[in-house]
């Protein structure tokens, strides 16, 4: 197992590695952002350009970038959207937002989610099972922004329940932010929970149809001990590791629901970067989404062979 | 022992022998039913299942819908007006009936009764009451100057179209001459008198103020019978060009027509009428404007042409790129298998969002925007249908009729699409019926976002439309109620119907929803 793990880190790492390289020598070949006259940042950025190199041919480019970040953590300095500013505390300020916001839309939606699908499971081929089935196709269906849309006008505009934006500031643990949280945490909610209710309802259907279920009852459990004991505990090997790939998926949030509540994170800023051509804050962003997409499936990939003994022998096939 | 073995069977004349049948033919009994072909089979099956069958004539009408809309609308994307922006819908014809539908309708709350007085003004005037009906009445009494003193402030529902009421227009000498030409033909009023500020307490900056007021507020200055007082010039000093044309009821011909205004005139126009004098017709706008002042109706067709059209390309050519890939993969096995395994692998840890954008960036200005997103969407989009193909190579390509076709000195590239790749179309045609819908909905998402703009291409796109919506989305939901309800019905139309088709051709398959 142990080397299981191993190879599949380094592996990602590699795979990391290059899509690094390929972004950062497809925004380098880019025409970097012209500077300002007469601005007393011109000069520095300058010269922070002329030791990144940006003379040299793009591998030593990349050589040096890596050298940076490694050694100092430096993703260099944004030269359009933040003038002047160290791209990497930019980006640590963005971060708690959307990490905030995802967090709290997973805590409500993964147990409500698991909930339904094994309400529709054990209900299968009624009406309750074709309403949660039916209901979850929709909204798997139907865009998030369309839900945000919703939220925004129903709730926020007709019934003035919530502020329409989330509000701004850092304070975010304070009760008057949670609320302005809350119709993006609700839009986010969404599509979470009705890929849980999918995936559990489908997982429990199959697992309580197996022999096991059957011998289960044949040796004197009754259903309800059947089920939380036997299926359950089944079911959760594929659910259990969705759960920690939604986890790590937080960090990177979603653009289009942080543009319509104007959340000040890291989608926000990815957006604004492209749009002002800001390219150092672009490369770093980009590097962020591969690493936790990347993140994501391998932790999920391993949790399958920790949770599932019998995935862990497959893996040696 | 049976006294029959002991027959001698050795030696049996030939006359002995006789044909059993000599005349009739020998065959199997012929089938009573007709026999059912794998794709006939599907179809039965598909056409039991109802939500499918539903989104698949919903699916058709929404092709439909893209399709006729532009072309039965009056306004192609190009016709922007600039004052009917993120206006409510809105049909003449219908209007008139006073269903309370396509009336333009929007509410406005609290309106004192010098706003009141304001929209009685335009009703007078132009003939067009703006007010459709008092929703509410809200009255709180004050005391002023040591008396009681009522002050309602009322919720009305209006036109908005009737709303603008009186606009100021500059025309040249020959637009201005075009226009009474064509005041007379119609008989419609467009050109109104032309009030001086002087005349109305030097209010400058309200076109619709055509009465006698007596405050800066437009307090209007009423008779006995509490009709306003017309305040209209009759300074012949100011006319900027002679008016020879159809004249407002109680002009005795003394009124003005229009104003100097260095080398053109300046008149008072009843936007309405003026909108009839441009466009050769009312405003008709059966899902309203966008905030550009498009028509919704043909522009949501013209998005969700490019849409579709878009999808289906982008389907067809990951079907074809990852059913090659797949089953090369799939058939060789090995090393080849592991080494495209990881290309496809880096491939896929690029995120979607960053690809797309470095494509633009890139290749955006060289071979066009809809190019570039295409490559977008082709990089990492046949990765999940290579998967796909070579799960089902692994299935078949050991079973006994590929080893069969193998002994028969078949080649490999006959093997993988003459006898293993049929076997996995089903399976491969279905899942395709489902990436249509995943394009359509990333492809809103970039447009909505703005990272991609398809305006110079299509016109517009559903996406765009619904970005467009959400700036005025409290005064003007509709701007992105029906971009919204069109995008949705579409995508959970397509999946059902995806997933149905799926079911038909794997029925081992049924109710596994991903």
């Amino acid at each position: 197992m142990a080397k299981y793990v191993v190879q599949r880190v380094l592996l990602m790492l590699i795979t990391l590695l290059i899509i690094t390289c390929i972004c950062f020598v497809l925004i380098r070949m880019l025409p970097p952002a012209e500077l300002p006259l007469n601005d007393i940042h011109t000069q520095v950025i300058e010269a922070r350009r002329e030791a990144q190199g940006y003379n040299e041919p793009y591998m030593v480019q990349f050589g040096i970038f890596l050298k940076n970040i490694f050694t100092k953590w430096d993703w260099g300095i944004s030269d359009k959207l933040y003038f002047g500013q160290d791209v990497a505390s930019i980006f640590a300020e963005k971060l708690p937002a959307t990490i905030f916001v995802n967090l709290y839309s997973i805590l409500l939606s993964i147990p409500l989610g698991i909930a339904l699908g094994i309400f529709a499971a054990l209900k299968k081929n009624t009406w309750v099972d074709y309403s949660i089935s039916t209901l979850t196709m929709v909204v798997i269906s139907v865009p998030s922004f369309v839900f945000a849309f919703l939220i925004q006008y129903f709730l926020s505009y007709k019934l003035g329940w919530f502020p329409f934006l989330m509000k701004a500031g850092k304070d975010y643990l304070s009760w008057s932010m949670f609320v302005s949280m809350l119709p993006t945490v609700m839009s986010l909610s969404f599509g979470v929970i009705a890929s849980f209710t999918r995936t559990t309802r489908a997982e429990l259907t199959e697992v309580l149809t197996s022999e096991f279920m059957l011998l289960a009852r044949t040796k004197g459990l009754t259903k309800a001990q059947a089920t939380v004991r036997h299926a359950l505990k089944n079911c959760m090997v594929v659910v259990l590791p969705a759960i920690f790939g939604e986890f790590i998926g937080i960090m990177s949030g979603s653009l289009v629901i942080e543009k319509i509540f104007a959340v000040p994170g890291v989608g926000g800023l990815y957006l604004n970067a492209i749009n002002a051509r800001d390219y150092p804050i672009f490369i770093m962003v980009s590097c962020f989404y591969t690493a936790v997409s990347l993140l994501a499936s391998i932790v999920i990939d391993i949790s399958y062979g920790f949770i599932d003994p019998r995935i862990r022998m497959g893996s040696k096939k | 022992m049976s006294m029959q073995n002991d027959v001698k069977f050795e030696k049996i004349p030939a006359e002995k022998f006789a044909f059993v049948q000599l005349d009739t033919n020998i065959h199997d009994k012929k089938l009573e039913t007709k026999s059912r072909g794998y794709l006939a089979d599907a179809f039965l099956r598909f056409k039991k299942n109802k939500s499918s069958l539903i989104a698949a004539v919903i699916i058709i009408f929404l092709l439909l819908f893209a399709l006729i809309s532009p072309m039965v609308s009056p306004y192609t994307i190009n016709d922007k007006d600039p004052v009917y922006t993120s206006y409510p819908p809105y049909v003449p014809a219908i209007a008139e009936l006073g269903w309370g539908i396509f009336d333009g309708a929007t509410t406005h709350a609290s309106q004192n009764d010098l706003a009141m007085s304001a929209w009685k003004g335009i009703a007078v005037e132009t003939g067009m009451n703006p007010v459709l009906g008092i929703v509410n009445v809200n009255t709180t009494y004050v005391m002023y100057r040591g008396q009681q003193k009522a002050n309602n402030t009322y919720t009305i529902e209006t036109n908005r179209y009737f709303e603008t009421g009186i606009v100021y227009r500059v025309f040249k000498y020959s637009e201005f001459e075009a226009i009474q030409q064509w005041q007379n033909e119609t008989g419609i009023q467009v050109i109104y008198p032309y009030v001086e500020s002087k005349d109305i307490c030097d209010i400058t900056d309200n076109p619709n103020i055509w009465y006698q007021v007596s405050d800066s507020k437009g307090t209007p200055v009423l008779d006995e019978n509490g009709d306003f007082i017309p305040a209209y010039s009759q300074n012949t000093a100011l006319e900027g060009a002679p008016y020879d044309s159809i004249r407002i009821e109680g002009d005795d011909g003394s009124y003005i027509y229009s104003a100097k205004k260095s080398g053109a005139v300046q008149c008072r126009v009843s936007y309405y009428n003026y909108y009839i004098y441009q466009n050769g017709m009312e405003p008709t706008y059966l899902f309203g404007t966008n905030s550009l002042g498009q028509d919704l109706f043909s522009a949501i067709g013209i998005g969700a042409r490019f849409s579709i059209i878009f999808a289906i390309l982008v389907s067809a050519i990951n079907l074809t790129i990852g059913a090659i890939y797949g089953a090369i993969q799939g058939y060789y096995g090995g090393r080849v298998d592991l080494a495209m395994d990881r290309v496809s692998d880096i491939l896929s840890g690029m995120p979607f969002i960053v690809c797309t954008t470095l494509f633009q960036l890139h290749l955006g200005q060289k071979v066009g925007v809809v190019p570039a997103f295409l490559f977008a969407f082709v990089l990492t989009g046949w990765i999940g249908m290579a998967a796909l193909t070579r799960k089902q190579f692994y299935r078949f390509k050991g079973q006994e009729f590929v080893l069969a076709a193998r002994t028969l000195g078949a080649s490999d590239r006959r093997l993988m699409f003459k006898h293993i790749f049929p076997n996995a179309l089903g399976t491969i045609i279905t899942s395709c019926a489902l990436i249509i819908p995943s394009v359509i909905s990333s492809e809103t998402q970039l447009t909505y976002l703005g990272i991609i703009n398809l305006q110079e291409f299509a016109g517009t796109s559903i996406g765009t439309l619904m970005s467009q919506g959400q700036v005025s989305m409290t005064t003007a939901p509709h701007g992105m109620f029906f971009p919204s309800i069109f995008v949705s019905l579409l995508l959970i139309s397509f999946n059902l119907f995806g997933n149905g088709l799926r079911d038909a051709f794997n029925p081992s398959t049924r109710g596994v929803d991903d």
